[in-house]
């Protein structure tokens, strides 16, 4: 029995069905992420389990309580919430109180405790301030050191770091996976940047136009994309559109422009169309004419601690990127091959959809 | 809530802003509006100010020259004093009713979904179509000696009562004139508040009477305030209706005014009444917007 269970969860805003026949278990003490695209549905996932949104159908149970109508005010979860939600007229320490004050904590023992979550996020000389005298970036942290304080059994988070730098983006993450792993708060966090999801998550669920594409453990999302919109949406991939010639039982060859490709997918059918998906870091570059393919270098960008090279070739611009070991890279417009393993090609069957540009700028 | 913006950093030397360029154009812009109000607020007012110091003399009705015996008449005479206390403590009871209605009204109103909204909006603000004097008609009927509330009474064995030309009636109309003019400014505050701030508080485990208490109600605080002053200022000069429900003996600051102007035909008396009146208000309302707003600025800009 998991600690929260959406079970077929659907709403709709007239003929608009922004959450579709969701049904998510998260176990106690688990941090689980939803990934997707702007306007998927994630907010609006997480406020039925806030008990802000009604769901037109399906049923929320947490700790085996069905908790699907019950009021806001009685679930006991801590909240961060996309617009910050922090109380304007009050000052920064009293808006991390506000929360204990309602919980009829002790006075004497609501001091530390809030200067202690404002120690955490790097806001005790704020404490005097009022929201509008802070930074976005502040405001958000203290949305997050007031909904930490109460020390909830589940914490939902929606983009609670979207607005930090880098640095404290990551310093804040560190943070969040520390206090769940010491409490064992159940998280379920909403965000759109991918690495952040990958970084902290224990298991992440990737959304798409309302409903639940795919589940799972962030490296397996990376590797095992199940559709194509996830292949695209989390990292950068080439996308191949091609045939397949031959099949045996345990793999298949795929014509893509006349070049054989070999994969290791089983139960592929002669004559199908197929769409490969590789990653730009599984690409290897290889002498010219020694690899699987030809290519001349048309562009290429360094990233710090990679290469990333767009490759002209007989398939279209293919991108690679190569690890940024202290060598040479390779000069624009040279000629370089191209070369990979059949196992770290992924097959999703079916043409290719259309317009994949904006997957792809979505993408970190 | 006035969003105060942050000054504007100091243009460069090279800059061009506008009003470099055409430095008149703020002054040139904001003519228009400020002739139309020299010519139909200030100049009346100065005239009338002008005019409280006139002699009058009773037996020619002449007015003229320089005196301070109105204002001493109005400030040592007990008529008057009753008169303006009386004019501000039914203004004060009218606020503080459109304040406990007119609040959870808008309130009410904020949360509605939308046909109900729009219909219920358009309720309150449909009085304000109709003129004052036949609302205060209306009343005068609705509380006559033979209108039906009296007949309710006498139905139920309470028997006849006295409702016309008492403090009450006149309080009870102000409050049913005013109350769009407190439910507007409050509902337009609440309009400005992210309804994730009080989701935020119930998310605490706040019950909603705290929530709105502790987290709504402090922030249409200036809703409020802008809704008290305009309820307390027009009561205050309020006309017809304590003119009309509150017959020859309830007077009023206004009435006396028109009874000095058209009855007396003192002229003079009546502008230093007005004028006081003026005065009067100004001070009440200036230090109620400073006690309230002077404690919420920092927080809420
Ligand atoms: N109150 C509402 N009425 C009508 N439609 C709504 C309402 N709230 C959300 N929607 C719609 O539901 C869909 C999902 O919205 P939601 O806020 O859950 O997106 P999101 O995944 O959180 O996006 P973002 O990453 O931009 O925050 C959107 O298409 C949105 O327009
Ligand atoms: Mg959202």
């Amino acid at each position: 029995m998991s600690f929260l269970e959406l079970k077929n969860i659907t709403k709709r805003y007239g003929p608009l069905t922004a959450v579709g026949d969701v049904s998510l278990s998260v176990e106690k003490g688990e941090f689980v992420s939803l990934l997707g695209p702007s306007g998927c549905g994630k907010t609006t996932t997480l406020q039925m389990i806030a008990g802000f949104v009604e769901p037109s159908a399906g049923t929320i149970r947490l700790d085996g309580r069905d908790i699907t109508r019950a009021k806001a005010n009685s679930r006991g979860l801590g909240i961060v919430f996309q617009s910050y939600a922090l109380f304007p007229h009050m000052t920064v320490f009293d808006n991390v109180s506000f929360g204990l004050e309602m919980q009829r904590v002790p006075k004497g023992e609501r001091k530390p405790r809030v200067e202690e979550a404002l120690s955490l996020v790097h806001l005790s000389p704020y404490a005097k301030r009022y929201p509008r005298e802070l930074s976005g970036g502040q405001r958000q942290r203290v949305a997050l050191a007031r909904a930490l304080v109460i020390r909830p059994p589940v914490l939902l988070l929606d983009e609670p770091l979207s607005n930090l730098d880098a640095k404290l983006r990551e310093a804040m993450q560190f943070e969040l996976r520390e206090i769940q792993r010491k409490v064992g708060t159940t998280t379920v966090m909403v965000t759109h940047d991918q690495a952040e999801a990958f970084s902290i998550s224990d298991r992440v669920v990737v959304m798409e136009a309302g409903r639940i594409t795919q589940i799972d453990q962030p490296y397996r999302i990376y590797e095992h994309p199940e559709t194509e919109f996830i292949s695209r949406f989390v990292g950068k991939t080439n996308l191949l559109p091609g045939k397949v010639v031959t099949a045996t039982g345990a793999g298949a060859t795929v014509s893509l422009a006349g070049i054989a490709v070999p994969v290791e997918t089983p139960g592929l059918s002669v004559g199908e169309t197929v769409t490969l998906c590789i990653r730009p870091e599984k690409l290897h570059l290889a002498a010219p004419a020694g690899g699987l393919l030809t290519g001349r270098v048309a562009d290429r960008f360094f990233l710090g601690s990679q290469w990333l090279y767009h490759i002209d070739g007989p398939l279209g611009t293919l991108m690679v990127v190569t690890p940024n070991d202290g060598s040479t890279p390779a000069e624009q417009g040279a000629p370089v091959g191209l070369e990979w393993s059949p196992s770290v090609v992924r097959v999703h069957r079916g043409a290719m959809a259309e317009a994949p540009d904006v997957a792809l700028e979505v993408t970190g | 809530m006035s969003a105060t913006l942050p000054d504007a950093a100091p243009a460069s030397p090279g800059e061009e802003t506008p009003e470099r360029r055409f430095p008149t154009a703020p002054l040139f812009l904001s003519g228009p509006a400020a002739l139309l109000f020299a010519a139909l607020v200030l100049t009346p007012l100065f005239l009338t100010a002008l005019l409280s110091f006139n002699q009058f003399d009773y037996a020619t009705g002449r007015t003229g020259g320089f005196t301070l015996e109105h204002y001493l008449a109005v400030v040592t005479d007990e008529y008057y004093l009753e008169i303006f206390l009386r004019t501000f403590r039914i203004s004060a009871l009218a606020t503080a009713i459109c304040v406990v209605i007119g609040v959870p009204e808008a309130y009410i109103l904020s949360r509605m979904s939308n046909p109900w909204r729009s219909i219920f909006l358009l309720v309150i603000l449909a009085p304000l179509l109709v003129s004052v004097v036949v609302r205060a008609f209306g009343w005068s009927m609705l509380l006559g000696p033979e209108g039906p509330v009296n007949g309710a009474l006498i139905a139920l064995g309470i028997g006849r009562m006295k409702l016309l030309y008492s403090e009450g009636t006149v309080v009870v109309a102000l409050v049913h004139v005013m109350l769009p003019f407190m439910v507007i400014p409050v509902w337009t505050s609440l309009q400005k508040l992210d309804p994730a701030v009080e989701q935020a508080a119930l998310s605490f485990g706040a019950s909603r009477a705290t929530a709105i208490v502790r987290v709504v109600a402090p922030q249409v605080l200036p809703g409020i305030l802008s809704g008290s002053l305009i309820v307390f200022g027009l009561s205050a000069s309020a006309f017809a209706i304590p003119g009309l429900l509150g017959g020859r003996r309830l007077k009023m600051v206004a009435t006396v005014v028109y009874d000095q102007y058209l009855s007396d035909l003192n002229w003079p008396m009546g502008a230093a009444v007005a004028v006081i009146l003026l005065a009067a208000n100004l001070i009440i309302m200036l230090t109620y917007h400073r006690m309230v707003e002077g404690h919420y600025r920092r927080r809420l800009g």
